[in-house]
């Protein structure tokens, strides 16, 4: 009779067998899982190395061929074309097309930051709504989430783009020439009048600093008398009252140094001003309006998840219905929120690439979209652009999984 | 002796009947519904107020625009007379190229036929007591995929002319690559999961990055790796369909995301089950087969609807790399000169709108309902 043996996992009863003690165990090669598995592994292995050899192999032959250049030097050529919004990098069209793929990342991540912080404030809004009490605002929300998040992301950029804001009538249609204009919101998109700091502003900033330490300071002092003897301190409204109240006063006694520089109405356009472009806010409008949603549903459900008896026994004990909320519910709640959280701010940030569709200068449009088209190097460009949406990936997902271990129940 | 007690606390007895309390605050009809669900305190009637404000300016425009003012009839003239409802005749001219593309006419009864096996096989799946469940289930993901790709596509052997892809188009082209992206996932999806749990280090360590990568990368970067990529991985001479290329990158995409909701399944599942299958000898396949996946499929089943859900809203990008799905047969069709109206892209737009909503929405009630059905613990 041959042994026993557990087909998988059998690690430990190899080691427990008697027959592995001293004499030869009587299985065959082929039944022993440990010799199975390192086989399965090198068939594996072996079938994965081939195919990714074969592929590179192909694809340098195919570049050959169709002689196509490789290599990273394209990165220092001049790109040659207009980017329609380029902040933080400076950029003309000699600019060459490491600086394209430089203003590509950085309208990606600003596109990415601002709607994960809007998805997030409209979809607590709407998730907390959805459990309203109020019959009206309740129904409200479920027609906002179930409307939006059936509808394809895609169509409703095209919608908020070509629909909505490119109708809208033209600068020339609004203003006269020379007209001074300090807000405006046309097809070229929202225009307003830039603030200029003048000299003596830079005490605002050092005020508004001030203040937040300041702040940070009594919310010490204020924790540490809670501690010791339970008053509670209005810690909220002193804080809001420094950090806004305190630079206001600095602004004023320093006599208001910040001038708005209207845009002007030239022929054609509005000159000056800080203008956001209208691809941006379709992109933007679309992403949190989809995004949040699918977050309003998390947060409804982290909040449902938080068993009843917390919140009765919160008034059992005499907490206030608002404390109750902020003190009791919500931090068991972000528990079961943040996870399913970080995979739509990983969404959005993906689902930004859609910009390409509208032609908002975001990385894939300028650089996997027209340097590609240009260069026609399709191997490297693609490889950088996955390598950055993995990384923003990683780094999202890094940030969110320790966000997680610190609000995580700590267990035994 | 008792009589004493009583006349002694006489006093302390009530002779008369008390007066009426004042009635219990009315519970019930629409009055004290209003007032509990609408208008408890000062913070709800301020909202109620102001969302019945916001729906008052909303929804009459709305359905006037839908309903009430579209066109229904008529010609382009009609809906240039009338520019400021709904351009349905816009729909109606064109709704044969929107629901079938490019597709020869003579040959549009091959689709008429696979939409009518398709509607039968997911009433017949989705109803509960149905009869012969797997034996339908098998025949819908393997026979029915292979049989709809030579209706499709024709066949000489079968006297069926051959009708070549870029002809596809429209919302048989966004069922073709939503439903063989979400069949090719299933299978891969659970290798790819059994291969994360695995205990071959190797292989589980492939699985997780295979999985990472692909959830990791947009879905446009797949379609255009698929597009210009793609050809250049294959040995010289070796083309492929672009049609095929892209539902092979929905596939993989697709799959990473399967992989993790059957993830989902399997931890979910009560080591005793695992531990119980081994006891009784099982090899590992069989383990999975007979007792594992059973279990896990089933309770994954909502979530792999919510992928399908997800997946056939993102079959809409396809018009990027110049595939005409229904959003991408639509856009081109708003460009028509003929039909240069101000409403006819909200029109069109809207169209597509409805046709994804009604399909997201009604996957998604069916979803809600197997998950309740699957939650059997304590509700509230």
């Amino acid at each position: 009779m041959r042994p026993f043996l557990l087909p998988t996992e059998s690690r430990m009863a190899n080691n427990n067998s008697p027959s592995s003690a001293g004499v030869a165990p009587a299985v065959s090669f082929w039944r022993d899982p440990d010799k199975r598995a390192i086989i399965y592994q090198v068939i594996v292995v072996s079938v994965i190395a081939w195919f990714v050899y074969s592929i590179i192999n192909n694809t340098a032959t195919n570049m050959e061929q169709r002689g196509l250049a490789s290599g990273f030097g394209f990165l220092s050529t001049s790109a040659g074309f207009g980017i329609i919004s380029t902040p933080f990098v400076p950029y003309t069209e000699e600019s060459n097309y490491f600086t394209v793929f430089l203003v590509g990342l950085v309208n990606t991540i600003i596109i990415a930051a601002i709607g994960c912080l809007f998805a997030l404030a409209l979809g607590f809004v709407v998730g907390i709504a959805r459990l309203s009490s109020n019959w009206l605002v309740q129904k409200i929300a479920i027609f906002y989430i179930e409307l939006f998040r059936n509808i394809p992301l895609l169509l409703q950029i095209l919608f908020w783009y070509s629909a909505v804001l490119k109708p809208l009538p033209g600068p020339r249609e609004l203003h006269e020439a020379g007209e001074k204009v300090f807000f405006s919101i046309n097809n070229r998109g929202m225009i307003f009048a830039e603030p200029v700091g003048q000299p003596g502003f830079e005490n605002v900033w050092y005020t508004f600093f001030a203040a937040i330490i300041v702040t940070w300071v009594i919310k010490k002092w204020a924790n540490a008398r809670q501690m010791k003897t339970g008053q509670q301190f209005p810690m909220f409204f002193v804080g809001l009252l420094l950090i806004v109240g305190a630079p206001l006063i600095t602004y004023v006694l320093t006599g208001r140094p910040l001038d708005f520089e209207p845009a002007q109405m030239s022929r054609f356009a509005l000159q000056g001003g800080v203008t956001i472009i209208p691809e941006f806010v379709a992109l933007l409008l679309a992403l949190v309006i989809y995004t949040a949603s699918f977050i309003a549903e998390i947060v409804r459900a982290g909040i449902q998840a938080v068993s009843h008896g917390q919140t009765e026994a919160a008034s059992a004990l005499g907490i206030k219905p608002t404390h109750r909320m902020r003190l009791v519910v919500v931090p068991q709640a972000m528990r079961v929120i943040v996870p399913p959280l970080t995979s739509q701010f990983l969404n959005l940030t993906k689902n930004s690439s859609l910009a390409t569709a509208i032609a908002y200068p975001d990385l894939f449009s300028v650089f996997a979209g027209t340097t590609l088209n240009q260069t026609g190097q399709a191997v490297e460009i693609m490889a950088m652009t996955l390598a950055v949406y993995l990384t923003l990936s990683l780094l999202t997902s890094g940030f969110m999984n320790w966000y997680n271990s610190r609000i995580k129940l700590v267990e035994r | 002796m008792a009589m004493d007690n009583t006349t002694s606390y006489s006093g302390l007895v009530n002779q008369g009947n008390l007066p009426d309390k004042p009635a219990p605050i009315n519970t019930e009809g629409l009055g004290p519904w209003v007032r509990d669900n609408l208008f408890n305190g000062a913070f709800n009637s301020v909202l109620t107020i102001s969302s019945f404000l916001l729906v008052l300016y909303t929804l009459p425009s709305a359905l006037n625009w839908l309903i009430f003012n579209a066109v229904w009839s008529g010609g382009s003239d009609a809906c240039r007379v009338n520019p400021d409802g709904a351009c349905w005749t816009f729909v109606g001219s064109r709704w044969e190229q929107f629901l079938y593309g490019f597709y020869e006419k003579s040959e549009r009864w091959r689709i008429n036929i696979l939409l009518a096996i398709l509607a039968v096989g997911i009433i017949w799946l989705a109803w509960e007591k149905a009869p012969a469940k797997k034996l339908m289930a098998f025949f819908m993901l393997v026979i029915f995929p292979v049989f709809s790709f030579f209706m499709m596509y024709g066949s000489e052997t079968l006297g069926l002319p051959i009708v070549e892809t870029p002809q596809w188009g429209g919302f048989t082209l966004t069922l073709v690559i939503a439903l063989s992206g979400i069949v090719a996932s299933l299978p891969l999806g659970i290798v790819l999961a059994l291969g994360r749990r695995s205990n071959m280090r190797v292989i589980s360590l492939l699985s997780t990055i295979f999985i990472e990568f692909w959830r990791g990368i947009p879905l446009v970067a797949v379609l255009f790796m698929a597009t210009i990529m793609f050809p250049l991985f294959l040995p010289a001479g070796v083309t492929f369909d672009q049609l095929l290329r892209a539902v092979i990158g929905v596939a993989l995409f697709a799959s990473a995301y399967m992989a993790e909701v059957v993830r989902g399944g399997l931890q979910a599942i009560p080591k005793g089950q695992y531990e119980g299958a081994m006891a009784l000898g099982l090899p590992f396949w069989k383990m999975m087969r007979l007792i594992i996946l059973p279990q896990a499929l089933k309770i994954v089943i909502p979530g792999i609807v919510n992928t399908f859900i997800g997946l056939f809203k993102d079959t809409t990008l396809v018009l990027i790399i110049a595939l005409f799905d229904l959003l991408g047969i639509v856009q081109a069709s708003i460009a028509d000169p003929n039909w240069s109206i101000k409403s006819v892209p909200y029109t069109g737009y809207a169209f597509v709108a409805i046709v994804f909503w009604i399909c997201c929405y009604s996957m998604a009630r069916y979803s809600r309902y197997i998950e309740d059905k699957l939650h059997t613990g304590h509700k509230r």
